[in-house]
C-alpha cells in the first residue's frame, strides 16, 4: 500500500497503451464501422428506391390494364352497334326486295289476267259467231254484224 | 483459507494485501521484499512487480484482441470477435459523443483504452483470491496480489496520466495566459479575489485525478477485503456469501471502469472549453 515507483511505471504503461490504441487499434475499427454504416445506409436507400419504383410500375400496369379494358369494352360496344345496324339494314333490304318482288308478281298476274280476259273475250266472240251461225244456219255477213258482235263481246 | 490453518486471520489478511515489491532496501540493497515492513522500508524506490505485471498483461491482452479485430475488420458481415469489439467501440463512441464537446481524435481511443483496460484489471478480482497467491507461494514467490486496481499506485498512475492530458489540453486550447486567467479569475471575477480563486481552482484541479484514483481504488480494495474476509469462513460456508458478492461485483467491476472513463472524458471536455 506504499506509494512508490509503481506510480510512474503505471503512468508510462498507460501512456504507451493509449498511444498504441490511438495509432493502431482505433483507426481500422472506426473506419470499418463507419464504412459499414455508410454501406448499410446506401443499401437501405437503394431498397426504398426500388420499392418506390415497383410501386410506380404497379400503378402503371394497373393504369394500362384499366385503359385496355375500357378500350375493349368500347370496341365491343361499337361492334354490337355495327352488327345491329347491319341486321337492320339487311332487314330493310329484304323487306324492300320482298315488296318489289310482290309488286312485280302482282303486276305480272294482273297482266296475265288481262291477257286471259282478252283471249276469253276473243274466243267468246268467236264462239258467239259460230253459235249464231249454227242457230241461224245462215251465213251472216261477218262484216255487216261485226259492230254488233264487238258490242256483245265488250259486255262480257 | 487455503494457506493453512496455522496462519492467524491478521496474517492472512496482511499477506493477501501485500504486493510483491522489488526495491532498494537500505540493508539488503535491490531485492524482493520478504515482509510488509521491508517493503515499507524501501520507500519510494520500489516497484510492485505484481501490479505492473498484471496490468501490463491486461493492457497487452486488450491491445492484442482489439488489434486482431482491427486487422480482420471488414465492412461486410462481421465475425463474432469483430461484433463484440465493435459493440465496445460503438459504446465508447456514443459515450464520447455525449460527454465530450470538442474535436479531438485522441479522446475516443483514450476512453476505449481506459474502459477496457480498467475493466480487464477489475475483472481479475473475480478469480478466487487464493489461487494465484497460493500458486506463486508454491513457486517460491512470497506475495502475489493480482488485481492492479486494488493498488493505489496503479489507479493514481492512470489518473495522473489523465491529469497530464487535462493540463496539456488546457494549455494548448486556452494558452498559458488563458489557463492562468481561468484559474485566477473564476469563479469570482475581481482582482482582489485572485488569491482566493487560485486556491479554489487549484484545489479543484488537483482533486480531479485524486478523486478518480481514490474512487476506483476504494471500491476495488473494499471489495477485495470483503472477499478475503469471506474466504476465512469454513470452506463449506464460503459460497453462501462469496457467490452473491461475486455476482454483485460483476456490476461493480463494470461500473467503476465506466465511471473512471466517463469522468476522465468529462474532465478533458472541460479542459477544451473556452470561457
Amino acid at each position: 500500500m506504499n506509494i512508490n515507483m509503481t506510480l510512474i511505471g503505471q503512468t508510462i504503461a498507460f501512456a504507451i497503451f493509449v498511444w498504441f490504441c490511438t495509432k493502431y487499434v482505433w483507426p481500422p475499427l472506426s473506419n470499418a464501422l463507419n464504412e459499414r454504416q455508410k454501406k448499410i445506409a446506401d443499401g437501405l436507400d437503394a431498397a426504398s428506391r426500388a420499392s418506390r419504383d415497383l410501386e410506380q410500375a404497379q400503378e402503371q400496369a394497373a393504369q394500362t390494364l384499366r385503359e385496355s379494358k375500357e378500350q375493349a369494352s368500347q370496341i365491343l360496344e361499337q361492334a354490337n352497334k355495327r352488327s345491329a345496324q347491319i341486321v337492320e339494314e339487311a332487314r330493310d333490304q329484304a323487306r324492300a326486295e320482298g315488296e318489289r318482288i310482290i309488286a312485280g308478281t302482282r303486276a305480272e298476274i294482273e297482266q296475265e289476267i288481262n291477257r286471259a280476259k282478252e283471249e276469253l273475250r276473243a274466243q267468246v266472240s268467236h264462239l258467239a259467231i259460230i253459235g249464231a251461225e249454227r242457230v241461224l244456219e245462215a251465213s251472216i255477213d261477218e262484216k255487216a254484224h261485226r259492230k254488233l258482235l264487238d258490242e256483245l263481246a265488250a259486255e262480257l | 483459507m487455503a494457506a493453512g490453518n496455522d496462519v492467524t486471520p491478521t496474517a492472512y489478511i496482511q499477506h493477501h494485501l501485500q504486493n510483491l515489491t522489488f526495491g532498494n532496501h537500505p540493508e539488503n540493497g535491490w531485492s524482493l521484499a520478504h515482509s510488509a515492513l521491508e517493503a515499507r522500508e524501501m520507500g519510494f524506490w520500489a516497484i510492485h512487480l505484481d501490479t505492473m505485471g498484471w496490468s501490463i498483461a491486461m493492457g497487452v491482452l486488450f491491445i492484442w484482441v482489439f488489434r486482431k479485430a482491427g486487422k480482420i475488420a471488414t465492412t461486410g458481415v462481421p465475425g463474432k470477435l469483430q461484433n463484440a469489439v465493435e459493440m465496445v467501440i460503438e459504446f465508447i463512441e456514443n459515450l464520447v459523443q455525449g460527454a465530450f464537446h470538442g474535436r479531438n481524435p485522441l479522446i475516443a481511443p483514450l476512453a476505449l483504452t481506459l474502459f477496457v483496460w480498467i475493466l480487464l484489471m477489475n475483472t481479475l478480482k473475480l478469480i478466487p483470491i487464493d489461487y494465484f497467491p497460493e500458486l506463486f507461494m508454491r513457486l517460491g514467490v512470497d506475495y502475489m496480489k493480482i488485481v492492479p486496481t486494488t493498488d493505489p499506485n496503479a489507479t493514481l498512475g492512470i489518473a495522473l496520466g489523465a491529469f497530464f492530458l487535462i493540463l496539456y489540453y488546457s494549455i494548448k486550447v486556452k494558452g498559458v495566459g488563458g489557463f492562468a486567467k481561468e484559474l485566477s479569475l473564476t469563479p469570482f471575477n475581481h482582482w482582489a479575489l485572485i488569491p482566493f480563486n487560485l486556491l479554489l481552482e487549484i484545489i479543484a484541479l488537483l482533486v480531479k485525478p485524486f478523486s478518480l484514483a481514490m474512487r476506483l481504488f476504494g471500491n476495488m480494495f473494499a471489495g477485495e477485503v470483503i472477499f478475503i474476509l469471506i474466504a476465512m469462513l469454513p470452506f463449506w460456508a464460503i459460497w453462501l456469501l462469496d457467490v452473491p458478492w461475486a455476482i454483485f461485483h460483476i456490476l461493480i467491476v463494470v461500473l467503476q471502469a465506466f465511471i473512471f472513463t466517463v469522468l476522465s472524458v468529462v474532465y478533458l471536455s472541460s479542459a477544451h472549453e473556452q470561457h
